[in-house]
């Protein structure tokens, strides 16, 4: 092979890097062997070779076949250089750049008024101790009605909080007292005695932490508690061992799952903000759910996963989409909880068509307005057992609207 | 058989039946000469466990298959020790009034071969081919545990040793994606998704997989199939259920789709209620009509 078309390789394994595809030099030592195999005149076999070698996530394909494009490129058609300008950052960053929705309105301001400078330009009003008292005063405090120090504080207690999820038996086994007989041990055992079984060995079932899904309302309605929500979806993602997967949605669904991983909580949020283009939009639940249950539902609902679903139930899209979708949400999953920022204030009832329609479905109905509704959110989930006697409700409002019906219609009669 | 190559390959998996792209070909040829493992993701029906069955064939070798699930650990992907056989040996042995030998009971005679044990022992003249089917219905441990497998293709037994392939097997694995697996397994294979087939491939499959079908009847089957993959439904049909849907109305004599026998036979291709439901009375009307015409 000619060092020309290595270094273009090397190159070109650099580029895709560079544009956030896991390329293994493993791999590229094979492809580097794979032209030894294929007729390297031949285009398309080469770039079935290089795909087939350096990608293997079915979602890089198509910036993968975008960078191939560009780079392998015959000198007639512009050759290969290396401006890769247009392709330095991934395709969905290219979108108009739309941020995550101020804190609150007043904070909207624009930096010019002098008193709205940006938060990293104040002097730290409020240290990290607070004081016993703040701390309760704080904790009761809808989170809509907190000042920017406020929410600091709040957002430095939440980091604070220990998440730990109910565990689900798996069927995998490992030594112990369960019932199951470990025939290998009780063999090897018995050999001590001349092959007589004194004592049988066991196995048990072995414990994991269920996964955890949260979908999460970014519409309009929401705004005042997105950003804290933000930051509690972060603080569960970093906090817990198990796999978290993390979407929003107000007129369409995005997940966030990868821009949340590994990141410092800044970083992650200003990710999240790049990847989601419609904050603060319309709300359309069921079409939300439907775009969940059908592109990710069998993807990450398995293995007894739980779900958060933090809305406020403000819906404008179609009743009866959302009450089928929501249906098939709770079959899918082990435990469906619906957190409601709402639910906090004593006067509220759930009468909004949307949260009446998703109402038979929950497993869980709880609020999510203040530190301690938090607080008390992380006791319920360490305590999520194997079982969940509240769908047995379910049926009994089901039965009891099946009846409703029957009644109404065979009234006119 | 001399697959010299890509062209070689493609003809000869077609000759087995098997209609593969260009792409596809060349991932299963590179698998083949460089000795790594293939891949395979997409959704289910699609043909993924049909390329290890297929490569079996046109390499006139063994196929071992293990099916994932979640739990599968050392004693069934492995190895087992016959521990009935064991026990019977101890007690003949006591019988004759001798002991038996630890290293004996833990030997070869009674050691009990699964899947991944037989694809790397050397009891074969040709390498056979490894079929992992549906990996992402098995859990963290094992694919950790395959990773280790495939990476050198040796496995040891503490009582016998490090048994190592002389010739490493044609490993295909496969996946539906109910989970994402893990990018380090992933990472050291040959990596191709297998899309749903366009309306001139798929009429190929039906041909050539169910050739008794009247060539009008394959044509109508696969627009209309075709047509239900862009509808919006939960669980669209894949390949599989196309052949199945086929098999099934060449079985009730059919020459053309009909309306009514095609509403009694939608379970054969439809596997949700929902769906049913959806494509039933007159949308199959009007989807039958859409077929008729362009096809």
């Amino acid at each position: 092979m000619t060092g020309h078309l290595l270094h273009n390789l090397i190159l070109f394994g650099r580029l895709l890097r560079g544009l956030g595809l896991d390329v293994n030099p493993g791999r590229m030592i094979d492809l580097v062997h794979a032209l030894g195999h294929i007729e390297i005149g031949r285009k398309p076999d080469f770039y079935h070779a290089a795909r087939s070698l350096l990608v293997h996530r079915h979602e890089d394909e198509p910036l993968f076949d975008q960078a191939f494009e560009m780079f392998w490129r015959k000198p007639s058609e512009g050759g290969v250089t290396l401006e890769m300008g247009g392709l330095q950052v991934r395709p969905r960053f290219r979108r108009p750049l739309v941020t995550p929705p101020p804190l609150r309105p007043s904070d909207a301001k624009p930096p010019e008024d002098g008193e709205g400078q940006s938060p990293a330009d104040q002097p730290p009003i409020l240290q990290v101790t607070v004081t016993y008292s703040d701390r309760e005063v704080l904790r009761h405090k809808d989170f809509a009605e907190m000042s920017g120090e406020e929410l600091d504080a709040v957002r430095r207690l939440m980091t604070a909080l220990v998440w730990q999820l109910g565990e689900r038996r798996t069927r995998r086994r490992k030594p112990g007292k369960g019932r199951l007989l470990d025939l290998r041990r009780t063999v090897r055992k018995s050999l001590r005695y001349g092959g007589e079984v004194l004592e049988w060995a066991r196995r048990e079932p072995k414990y994991k932490p269920r996964p955890l899904v949260i979908v999460a309302d970014i519409s309009g309605s929401m705004e005042r508690y997105t950003r804290l929500l933000l930051h509690f979806i972060y603080s569960l993602t970093a906090g817990l061992d198990q796999p978290v997967e993390a979407f929003v949605f107000s007129t369409r669904l995005t997940r966030i799952t990868r821009q949340l991983h590994g990141r410092e909580v800044e970083a992650a949020l200003r990710e999240v903000g790049q990847a989601v283009s419609d904050w603060s939009g319309g709300t359309r639940i069921g079409e939300a759910l439907k775009a969940f249950n059908f592109d990710w539902g069998r993807r990450v609902l398995g293995h007894g996963a739980v779900v958060l679903f933090i809305s406020d139930g403000w819906d404008r899209g179609d009743v009866d989409l959302l009450r089928r979708e929501m249906a098939r949400l709770q079959r899918t999953c082990h435990r469906l909880i619906w957190l409601n920022p709402l639910l906090g204030s004593p006067e509220y009832e759930p009468l909004t068509r949307g949260m009446q329609a998703a109402l038979p479905y929950i497993d869980d109905f709880l609020p999510v307005h203040n530190l301690a509704s938090l607080e008390d959110l992380a006791r319920r989930l360490t305590d999520l057992d194997e079982r969940r006697g509240i769908r047995a409700r379910r049926t009994a409002i089901e039965r009891r609207e099946r009846t409703l019906i029957n009644a109404e219609t065979a009234e006119p009669r | 058989m001399n697959l010299t190559s890509i062209d070689d390959l493609q003809a000869a998996l077609r000759e087995q039946l098997y209609i593969a792209d260009r792409g596809l070909a060349t991932a299963i040829y590179l698998a083949l000469r460089l000795h790594r493992p293939l891949f395979l993701e997409g959704e289910a029906g699609v043909g993924k466990t049909e390329v290890a069955k297929v490569i079996a064939r046109l390499l006139d070798t063994d196929l071992i298959r293990l099916q994932c699930y979640e739990g599968l650990d050392v004693h069934h992907a492995v190895y087992e020790w016959n521990y009935t056989r064991q026990m019977m040996h101890i007690r003949v042995m006591e019988a004759r009034g001798e002991r038996a030998a630890e290293a004996e009971l833990f030997g070869p005679d009674f050691l009990l071969r699964r899947p991944l044990l037989q694809a790397i022992e050397n009891s074969r003249e040709k390498a056979p081919v490894l079929l992992v089917d549906e990996v992402d219905r098995s859990d963290e441990e094992f694919e950790a545990f395959l990773l280790e497998v495939l990476s050198d293709f040796q496995i040891t037994i503490p009582e016998i040793g490090t048994i190592k392939a002389e010739r490493p097997p044609v490993a295909v694995i496969t996946s539906n994606r109910t989970r994402e697996v893990h990018d380090a397994l992933k990472r050291r294979c040959l990596y191709y998704w297998i899309d749903y087939p366009g309306f001139d491939k798929e009429f190929e499959i039906v041909r050539a997989k169910v050739p008794q079908a009247p060539a009008q009847l394959a044509r109508q089957i696969t627009g209309f199939i075709q047509e239900l993959r862009r509808a919006d439904l939960y669980k669209v049909p894949g390949v599989a259920e196309t052949l199945d849907w086929t098999a099934a109305l060449v079985a009730l004599d059919q020459q053309a789709l009909e309306p009514g026998i095609v509403e009694e036979t939608l379970g054969v291709i439809l596997k949700y209620q929902d769906d049913v439901e959806k494509v039933r009375g007159e949308n199959l009307r009007a989807i039958l009509d859409r077929v008729k015409v362009t096809v």
